[in-house]
This record gives structure tokens, C-alpha cells and sequence, in this order.
């Protein structure tokens, strides 16, 4: 597949955050995991975080569940890379928050107890995603000056869906009707400058179908509308190319050379069975109806003008290993 | 999360992965019994497509339908006449049935049915207030679970609207795309104690007379908020909260009554999955949830599924034949004929895989009736489309569905 063209190059080497958004079911936390995988083995160190308390993560790599503590999941050999991984709690950000900023170490306690942690985290407007990306900014920030803390190249975040993206990146002027002031703005602010800077990029997954790709068009416009900038649109689960554009034709016709096809079975030491023939032209005419439809969704993310990156489906489902392949994938596409 | 209750498995304990029963959804909509039927799992499995074959099916077997959605696909809210969101069902252009039924559709707007909660629990000047207030706003439109919550109160409503006018005899509920499908479970029972929670009623002391409830722990809880949040906020919440306290109560009852009605005899949920692990765990999960709150499951949807034509040929046989007409092959075609046997061989590996994946569910779960759709290979936008899945959930082989 052809790596993204020039005038749509990413810079990756510039780039600290990256946010992976897409519809629920096109394979979101997959390919966060695979471009955090492919970063790293640049030689980088790199932190993924998921903040939707699904423990993604833990399931793709097959490890137990992630507290709410950074831990190494993968490094490469010789030095080359560490991958490690954050499940972002919003109450246990709160608590540190408190702990770190106003050293309420015995009223963040008795805040627990009267249900303020929770009431904040799951009704005051914003404060949830302010406290998330609050986590994220602290990751992507650290220098030689934070005590006792780890460092890293490029933040990968396994972000909401594309729908609520926007509102969730947009902390800001998501708080704009409540915190007018306070410690809590000046926390969103600082914040936003990070997301909407050159160091952050917004990657949109997408599969071909009408929906999805409809909901990345609707989530970019979304996000050029807030000022924050949109990287890849990562188009997943793209069928193999076994046939060409004229085969395809052939095959929804129903003129595929059937004689031909059977004499190159035998040739191929196969019982050229007409059940066989059939079965062949009927799943080639079904490939070339759903290549047909993606080809369609395609020319709409061409539209879109942004960098494309392609990852295959894989016969096999994503387990470890395809994890690995769809990482090198991305990595011959020019991630870095 | 704190809010996940910890399931155990839940089904036989020992078990062989065998075929499980079919599932007769003719047999479902056609039963006069069946007057709720709510199609559930998590995100990207079609179930909104699923919702509204159902609903079309049912209707040309004569039943009275009305069909809420939650979010579906541009082109199919087009063809149903749903394009507008605005919680008003209208009849389907193009389902006018023969036999007396009928199918109406309708697009959840959840905040409106928010509004309508309040304005219907409130008086005038005391729903406008809440209305404007900016935590109600939040809590409306953004609070995780308030989709659910306002799903399962429209369904409420609708089933109220149908006992009384006799418009409709079966309603079909589509549910949101939840990051779990046991959120929509939760949502009634969240937002209730949420609102009924110490905090809450911590915030509403200083409005109800003596400071008595001013102890020393609320008083490092006051200062620490105002330090956090800055007055502003403390007092907007406030606001909210007094406002609200009317209506906790009216939260709580409805929130059981809605349950209540999920339990009810003449209650059916669908639970649609596709053949992907994540899916298939969450069907399972929700299997087990509905029978330990004894919700009646009617059955297993599982949408897209890859198939096999006939022909026998593993997916090894076909890759080693290709590999051989590309090394020896002499023909034009020989090209053509190996990417024929190489597609076959990736839809061999999907097949093998997909029926991996089914088998984990039926093992674990071997009494639970299922009906398999085979993938398509075109979307579905519009009412050919719907009805011709569901012919496919009627148990019509795809072939004759088709033609």
C-alpha cells in the first residue's frame, strides 16, 4: 500500500499526543495499540492511554488489567523502544489532582465518602474530560524537572468515539458556561494549548461503509471547527486486492472466462468440479460488490483531503501477533 | 469502574459446543403476545438495521408497529422517513401492509425527552429554571447513560400511548450504541441513586433550614470545593439541585416502573452480535445479566456472518494450487485463477475463525435459541433491504430470501 503522499505527509517526529478516535466497532483501540507499537519501535518510549475503562488494552496484549499506574507492555530489543500503558480513572485522577495541586490529602478522603468524587466525575459538565486529559497533558509535559517521573516520546491515547470526540478534546469552551474562573479553568486553558498545538494530532479510524465513513467526515469538520488539529484518517479492515479492476467488472457481470478457470484448476492439479467453478465466481462476485461499495467510501475520505493510512483484514482476526503485523504496516506507511 | 457490577458466568456449567436451537422470529412477531421487543448488544453490530427489519417483518404479517431508533444511518432514516429528529413516530413511506398492519418510526432525541420529563414532573416557572440551568444542560446532554435512560423512558411512554390508543399492538426498541451493552441495564438505577446520593442531599442542606448538618467533614468538603471549583460553580450547583429536589422522587418511581415493564410477560429482547470476539463477549455478558434480573431473552442475532459456497476446498488447498499456477502456470488466466483461489482461501480463514467464535458463546450457552445472517454484500439503506433481512431473521435461506 502506498505510504501517504508528500503535501500530506504527517510529521511524526514533531508530534507528542496522539489521539485515536473512531466509530464504535471499526477496531479504535486495535489500531491505537498498533500505532503506539509502530512509534515505538522507532526506538522511542511511548505511553498508551485508554480512558474509557474498558481495559482494551489489557485484553489486546493479553495481560491482566492495568491499574491505575503506568506499566511497561512491550519493549524492543536492545533498547529499541518501550511501550507502556495507562487505564486513566477519573476518580483516581481527581484524588491525585487534589492530592498534587491543593495537598488535600484528608478532604480528598472525606470527599470520597460524601460522593463528590463521584458526583464530580460523572454529572458536573466537563469536569470528567477536563480531569482525563488533564492525566494525558501531565504524561505528555514531564521533563528532567518532574520528580520521579517517567518520560516519554509520543503519548498514543485511546480516545472516545468520534462522536463525542470534539466535545471531549474541547474542554475548554465546554466549561466556558460553569468555571469561568478558578483553578479548574486555568487547568482546562493550559491544556487546550497542548491539543490545539502542532505537537497534537487527531487520527480518525474508519472502516468503508457508509456509516463510519459518514461519522469521520461529520467528526473532522467537527474538529476543524474547533481549532484542533486532525492527523490520519485510518482506514481499517481493507479487503485484499487478489483481483484486478477488470476481473472485478468480469466477476459482477457474470462473464468471468469459466472454461479458462477450469482448465487452470486442472493444470493447478485441483478437480475442476463445476460446484467448484461456481462457488469461485459467486465469492468473486461478492468481493467485487462489496469492493465496489468501498471503493465509493474511499473516493468520499479522498475527499476529505487528509493523510490516509491503510491496514488490512486479517483472515485471522487481531490477536497478538496481527497486532505486531498491523504495526508494521503503519511502519511501512512511514509511521515513526 | 466502580459503577461495573463484577458478573459471574452465569449458564450450564459443563457443555459441548453444539448447534444451538433456532430462533423463530416469525414465530415471535407473530405471537399477539409479543408486545415489546427489545434488540441489544454493543456497537457496530447492526442492530439498528436489525430494529428495523424486525419491525417492518412484523408488520406484513399484520402486526401494528412503531419502531424507535437511536441513531441510524443517514440513507435508512431517509427511506423510513425519520430524517427528522424530533421523537414524533410517523407511518413509513412504502410499508403500507395489506393485512391491517402497520409500521411507524420514530428517531430518539434524548435531551428533548429529558425536557419532557421535567416539564411533565415540574410547574411552569420551576421547569424553566432547571431547563436553563447549565448543570441540567450537562447532565441532559452528556451524562453517561442519560441515552439509555431516555431510551427506556420513551419506550415507557410509547407503551403507555399504545395501551391507550390502541394505535399500536408490538413496539420495537432499538438501544444505544453503549460502551457496554449493560449500561442501558444500569442507566435507570445510576441516575436514580446518583440523584438520590448523600452529596446531593448534602448540597441541599443549607437550603433546608438549621446548619445542624454543618459538622466538620462538610465543612473541609465545602472549603475544598469552593478551593477547586471557585464559588461559581458550588453555587450553580446548588441551583440545580435545589431546583431538582421536587423531582427525585417522580426519577425513582419512573425508573422502576420502566423496569418493571421490562420484566413484564409480553417483554422479548433480541440480543445481536456479530462474529467478532469483543461482540460475542458482550452478547454473552448480556445473556447472563438478563437471566440473573430475569428479563425473558428471546434469542441470538448474529448479523453478518461469512459463508462458504459450496465447492469443499480448504483455504491450504487453495493457496498450495495458486502458488502452483503462478510458478507453472502458462495460461492468460492463470493470473485471474490464482486471486480466485487466494480470495477463497481468505474467506475460508474468515469462515474458520467466525465459527471459532460462535462456538465459545454456544458452548457456554447451548439453550440459547440463535438465528445466523449471512454477510451481505451490499449495505442496507433502504425498505428492499430491510426486508430482505428480514426474511433472513424469518429463517428464509439466503438464496431464496434474495430472489
Amino acid at each position: 500500500m502506498a505510504p501517504p503522499t508528500a503535501e500530506h505527509a504527517i510529521d511524526w517526529d514533531e508530534i507528542r499526543l496522539h489521539v485515536v478516535t473512531g466509530k464504535g466497532g471499526t477496531g479504535k483501540t486495535t489500531l491505537a495499540a498498533a500505532l503506539a507499537l509502530a512509534i515505538a519501535s522507532a526506538g522511542k518510549s511511548v505511553l498508551l492511554c485508554e480512558v474509557e475503562g474498558r481495559q482494551g488494552i489489557a485484553r489486546l496484549f493479553d495481560v491482566p488489567p492495568l491499574p491505575y499506574e503506568e506499566r511497561r507492555i512491550a519493549s524492543g530489543p536492545n533498547d529499541g523502544g518501550d511501550l507502556y500503558a495507562l487505564a486513566i480513572e477519573p476518580e483516581a485522577a481527581l484524588l491525585e489532582y487534589l492530592a498534587m495541586y491543593y495537598h488535600l490529602g484528608r478532604a480528598g478522603k472525606a470527599l470520597d465518602k460524601f460522593g463528590v468524587i463521584d458526583f464530580a466525575t460523572t454529572i458536573a459538565p466537563g469536569v470528567r474530560d477536563v480531569l482525563l486529559t488533564g492525566k494525558v497533558y501531565e504524561a505528555v509535559h514531564r521533563n528532567r524537572r518532574s520528580r520521579n517521573a517517567r518520560q516519554y516520546d509520543a503519548v498514543v491515547l485511546d480516545a472516545p468515539p468520534t462522536g463525542r470526540i470534539t466535545q471531549f478534546l474541547n474542554v475548554n469552551s465546554e466549561l466556558s458556561g460553569l468555571a469561568k474562573v478558578g483553578p479548574i479553568r486555568s487547568q482546562a486553558d493550559t491544556v487546550m494549548t497542548l491539543l490545539r498545538s502542532p505537537r497534537t494530532a487527531v487520527h480518525l479510524v474508519t472502516v468503508l461503509e457508509e456509516m463510519p465513513v459518514q461519522e469521520t467526515a461529520d467528526g473532522i469538520d467537527g474538529l476543524h471547527r474547533a481549532n484542533l488539529p486532525v492527523g490520519a484518517v485510518m482506514v481499517n479492515l481493507v479487503h485484499s486486492n487478489e483481483l484486478d479492476d477488470a476481473a472485478r467488472t468480469q466477476a459482477i457481470s457474470g462473464r468471468l472466462p469459466e472454461e479458462q478457470i477450469r482448465a487452470d484448476l486442472a493444470a493447478a492439479g485441483l478437480d475442476p468440479d463445476p460446484a467448484l467453478v461456481d462457488g469461485l465466481c459467486t465469492e468473486a462476485r461478492e468481493h467485487a460488490q462489496r469492493r465496489a461499495l468501498e471503493d465509493e467510501e474511499r473516493r468520499h475520505i479522498e475527499k476529505l483531503d487528509v493523510p490516509v493510512l491503510d491496514l488490512p483484514r486479517l483472515p485471522e482476526g487481531v490477536d497478538l501477533g496481527g497486532l505486531y503485523e498491523l504495526a508494521a504496516e503503519l511502519c511501512e506507511q512511514g509511521v515513526r | 469502574m466502580n459503577d461495573r457490577r463484577t458478573l459471574a458466568r452465569r449458564g450450564p456449567l459443563a457443555g459441548r459446543a453444539e448447534s444451538a436451537p433456532p430462533l423463530d422470529v416469525d414465530a415471535l412477531v407473530r405471537d399477539p403476545a409479543t408486545r415489546i421487543v427489545v434488540c441489544c448488544g454493543s456497537g457496530g453490530v447492526g442492530k439498528t438495521t436489525t430494529s428495523a427489519a424486525l419491525a417492518l417483518r412484523a408488520a406484513e404479517h399484520g402486526r401494528k408497529v412503531v419502531v424507535l431508533t437511536i441513531d441510524p444511518a443517514r440513507r435508512l432514516a431517509q427511506s423510513m422517513g425519520i430524517e427528522a429528529l424530533d421523537n414524533t413516530p410517523r407511518p413509513v413511506p412504502g410499508a403500507e401492509a395489506t393485512n391491517g398492519g402497520s409500521l411507524d418510526a420514530m428517531m430518539l432525541d434524548m435531551k428533548r425527552t429529558f425536557d419532557e420529563v421535567v416539564e411533565s414532573q415540574a410547574s411552569p416557572e420551576k421547569a424553566a429554571q432547571i431547563l436553563a440551568n447549565p448543570f441540567y444542560q450537562a447532565l441532559s446532554s452528556s451524562f453517561a447513560g442519560t441515552q439509555e435512560y431516555m431510551a427506556m423512558e420513551k419506550l415507557g411512554q410509547l407503551h403507555q400511548d399504545a395501551v391507550r390508543t390502541g394505535r399500536w399492538d408490538l413496539i420495537v426498541v432499538d438501544t444505544p450504541p453503549s460502551r457496554s451493552a449493560l449500561d442501558f441495564l444500569d442507566a435507570p438505577e445510576r441516575l436514580s441513586s446518583f440523584l438520590d446520593g448523600r452529596f446531593i442531599r448534602m448540597l441541599l442542606a443549607p437550603a433546608r433550614g438549621p446548619a445542624r448538618f454543618m459538622t466538620a467533614g462538610l465543612g473541609v468538603v465545602t472549603n475544598a470545593l469552593t478551593k477547586v471549583l471557585g464559588t461559581q460553580v458550588l453555587r450553580d450547583m446548588q441551583t440545580f439541585v435545589a431546583a431538582f429536589d421536587t423531582l427525585f422522587g417522580g426519577f425513582r418511581q419512573r425508573a422502576q416502573k420502566t423496569y418493571e415493564l421490562l420484566q413484564a410477560t409480553g417483554t422479548s429482547f433480541l440480543v445481536v452480535a456479530a462474529p467478532e470476539p469483543d461482540a460475542v463477549r458482550e452478547a454473552a455478558y448480556f445473556v447472563e445479566r438478563l437471566e440473573e434480573e430475569r428479563m425473558p431473552l428471546a434469542g441470538l442475532v448474529v448479523n453478518r456472518v461469512s459463508q462458504l459456497p459450496p465447492g469443499g476446498l480448504s483455504a491450504e488447498e487453495a493457496v498450495a494450487a495458486a502458488d502452483r499456477l503462478g510458478r507453472t502456470g502458462d495460461s492468460d488466466t492463470a493470473g485471474l485463477t490464482a486471486g480466485l483461489l487466494r480470495l477463497h482461501a481468505e474467506r475460508a480463514r474468515i469462515v474458520a475463525r467466525e465459527t471459532r467464535v460462535g462456538r465459545r458463546f454456544t458452548a457456554a450457552h447451548p439453550h440459547v435459541p440463535t438465528v445466523v445472517l449471512p454477510a451481505l454484500p451490499t449495505d442496507v439503506h433502504d425498505l428492499d433491504g430491510l426486508r430482505l433481512v428480514g426474511k433472513l431473521l424469518g429463517g428464509v435461506p439466503g438464496n431464496a430470501a434474495a430472489s
